[in-house]
């Protein structure tokens, strides 16, 4: 029996996911020299994943990095089969099955808690939900956040806190251009938010930021970053940090944090106060949440490795809308084993093992489900080029014989399901760049999936589920 | 605004920037490569990634750092585009060495 790839047996691969893991799969594969046949299986009628639902829409440059998705699309070797959801609408056993491999690359969006009193009042929310909400992603629609309330506290200290602080703070007409949801800036035009805390537990150097976000938050018209010059001071082990490899942002982050600190302080300028060495202790309210008390913290170990003490020095703060952005965790996939722990699949190299650390022959993981919620688009393309390079060590051991792509197609047109392909996808991007046209955005995005599946098929492109 | 590769690119090649950059934006030529300004996203993944701190954004550019900006704009014209990895050139580990990193 020919090992697949070869010339009449296609190695047939389904990778599960759109986002930017997913894609760098595909292109990885599609490269590799073999005969290929890649689909692509996504839950949402629409693809990119974190790149349409994470990455903020005044970011406009990054979010271009769709177009390099759409080259690798446009592949004749690549179909994507949108509104299909692993688990839903197709089992693991089934993929497994029907194809030589599967890439399991479906992200990391769901959040971790803070575990503390009060996090279930009204008006604490996940940092990543506010996300959804602005982006239009469609679980997080209907969402209501109160915008009524003066004091907003987001609690993080990475990318995603700046982006929802620069979000509550910037100018609505900044925002009026971008793809943000209709229904976020509807609301945001209303904001009475008039100051704004970034609460972190860490110190400047540990902070997870990257230079060119902290540094935006010293551009929003009307609003004046500040912070205490006692919270950059820095320990023996901090000062050793900022020549260490892992920590190659954080010497800019500080003399960007330095500038904010010796501004003087402008009365007409809102404040936006950039907390350190600090962690939310309680939330409390009557019927929703009023208080936010803070614990002083302490660094203490070896330079890479601190951790954060309290001192039992409290600092309490009205807040009317909170936000926790203290991490992101994949959500298990059933029929797969899981590391509940790092929220993420277990894997060696890429390959995903049980948790007695046996390989299942066939199965691999890349993007954010393989690695936890930490890099950024890019570092999803080095990950999922190795993801593929172990698999393609792997050729000869892997099933023949699979029904691939024709198999799935059969699958499910017999169970009805309306998949949507890439014509699908480019039917409902233009339908929304043609909502946004009218108010001068670059699109309108539809946050039903209903009306999602409704634009791809009025526009006649797809029905490939009545096609097949 | 761009990604500027200056200096510290140079005999060592170990193209660890290009395997993260989501963009193809890079071009090589014999010793280092070189961003293409009209394509670099500014995502700063190649940052992080390079082992020599070759990588700056335009932004944090020291004064006697500016002339990059044009070195890279220009040779990403005459130089082809690089999309993956590269074994390093021999005397890269050496020359890390001797940059202390
Ligand atoms: C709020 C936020 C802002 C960010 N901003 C930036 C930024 O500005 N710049 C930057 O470089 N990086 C940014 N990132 C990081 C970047 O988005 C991630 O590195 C990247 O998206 C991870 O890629 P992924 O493919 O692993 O996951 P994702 O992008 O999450 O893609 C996973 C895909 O899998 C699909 N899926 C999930 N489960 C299933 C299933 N069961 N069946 C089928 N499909 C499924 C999802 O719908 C999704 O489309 C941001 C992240 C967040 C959370
Ligand atoms: S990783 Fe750094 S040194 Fe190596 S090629 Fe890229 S920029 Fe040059
Ligand atoms: S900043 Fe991003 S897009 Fe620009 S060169 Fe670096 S990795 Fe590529």
């Amino acid at each position: 029996m020919s090992i697949p790839g070869t010339e009449g047996q296609p190695l047939r691969v389904a990778i599960v996911g759109s986002g930017p893991g997913g894609f760098y799969a595909a292109e990885a594969l599609l490269e590799s020299g073999l005969q290929v046949e890649v689909d692509l299986i996504e839950r949402l009628p629409v693809p990119f994943g974190l790149v349409r639902f994470g990455v903020a829409p005044d970011h406009a440059k990054l979010k271009s990095v769709t177009a390099v998705f759409t080259q690798i699309a446009e592949d004749p070797r690549l179909r994507f089969f949108g509104n299909v959801e692993l688990g839903r609408d197709v089992s693991v056993r089934q993929l497994g099955a029907l194809y030589h491999a599967v890439i399991v690359a479906t992200g990391a969006a769901g959040d971790r808690r803070l575990g503390i009193a009060g996090e279930h009042l009204p008006g604490v929310h996940a940092a990543g939900d506010f996300v959804g909400w602005y982006n239009g992603r469609p679980e997080c629609a209907d969402i209501q956040f109160d915008l009524d309330q003066e004091v907003a506290v987001v609690i993080g200290q990475g990318n995603v806190a700046i982006d929802v602080c620069r979000i509550l703070a910037s100018p609505i007409d900044a925002l009026r251009r971008t793809d943000i949801a209709a229904h976020a800036l509807d609301a945001l035009a209303r904001s009475r938010v008039r100051e704004i805390h970034l609460v972190g537990r860490r110190g400047p150097v540990q902070a997870k930021f990257t230079p060119k976000e902290l540094r935006e938050l010293g551009a929003l018209p009307g609003w004046q970053p500040r912070v205490d010059p006692g919270a950059l001071v820095l320990n023996d082990a901090s000062q050793a940090e900022l020549a260490m490899p892992g920590f190659v942002h954080a010497p800019r982050n500080l003399d960007i944090l330095r500038g904010f600190a010796q501004a003087p302080v402008e009365d007409g300028r809102r404040p936006l106060h950039l907390h350190f060495h600090r962690a939310p202790v309680a939330l409390s309210g009557r019927s929703r949440i009023e208080r936010i008390e803070l614990e002083a913290q302490v660094l203490s170990g070896e330079a890479g490795a601190q951790s954060a003490t309290p001192t039992g020095e409290r600092l309490s703060l009205p807040a009317g809308l909170v936000l926790r952005s203290v991490g992101y965790r994949g959500t298990p996939l059933p029929g797969l084993p899981f590391d509940l722990v790092r929220g993420a699949l277990p894997h060696r190299d890429g390959r995903i093992v049980d948790t007695g650390g046996t390989v299942l022959r066939g199965w691999y993981a890349t993007g954010w489900i393989k690695r936890g919620p930490t890099g950024v688009i890019g570092t999803n393309r080095a990950d999922s080029v190795d993801t593929v390079a172990g698999l393609l060590a792997d050729l000869a051991q892997l099933d023949t014989l699979k029904a691939g792509r024709a198999g799935l197609l059969a699958q499910l047109s017999a169970d009805r399901r309306k998949v949507i392909d890439f014509a699908g996808w480019r039917a409902i991007a233009q339908a929304e760049a043609e909502r946004g046209r009218a108010g001068g955005k670059p699109a309108e995005k539809f946050v039903r999936v209903d009306d999602m599946l409704e634009a791809a098929v009025v526009a006649g492109a797809p029905r490939s589920w009545e096609r097949a | 605004m761009t990604h500027v590769v200056t200096d510290n690119c140079r005999g060592c090649r170990y193209t660890d920037c290009v395997a993260s950059c989501p963009v193809a934006c890079f071009h090589v030529n014999e010793v280092r490569v070189y961003i293409d300004p009209a394509v670099c996203i500014d995502c700063s993944a190649c940052i992080p990634a390079c082992p020599v701190h070759a990588i700056f954004e335009e932004f944090d550019l020291a004064d006697d750092q500016q002339h990059w900006i044009r070195i890279n704009a220009e040779a990403a014209q005459r130089y082809p585009v690089i999309r993956t990895r590269l074994a390093p050139l021999d005397g890269a580990d050496a020359r890390r060495q001797q940059l202390g990193l």
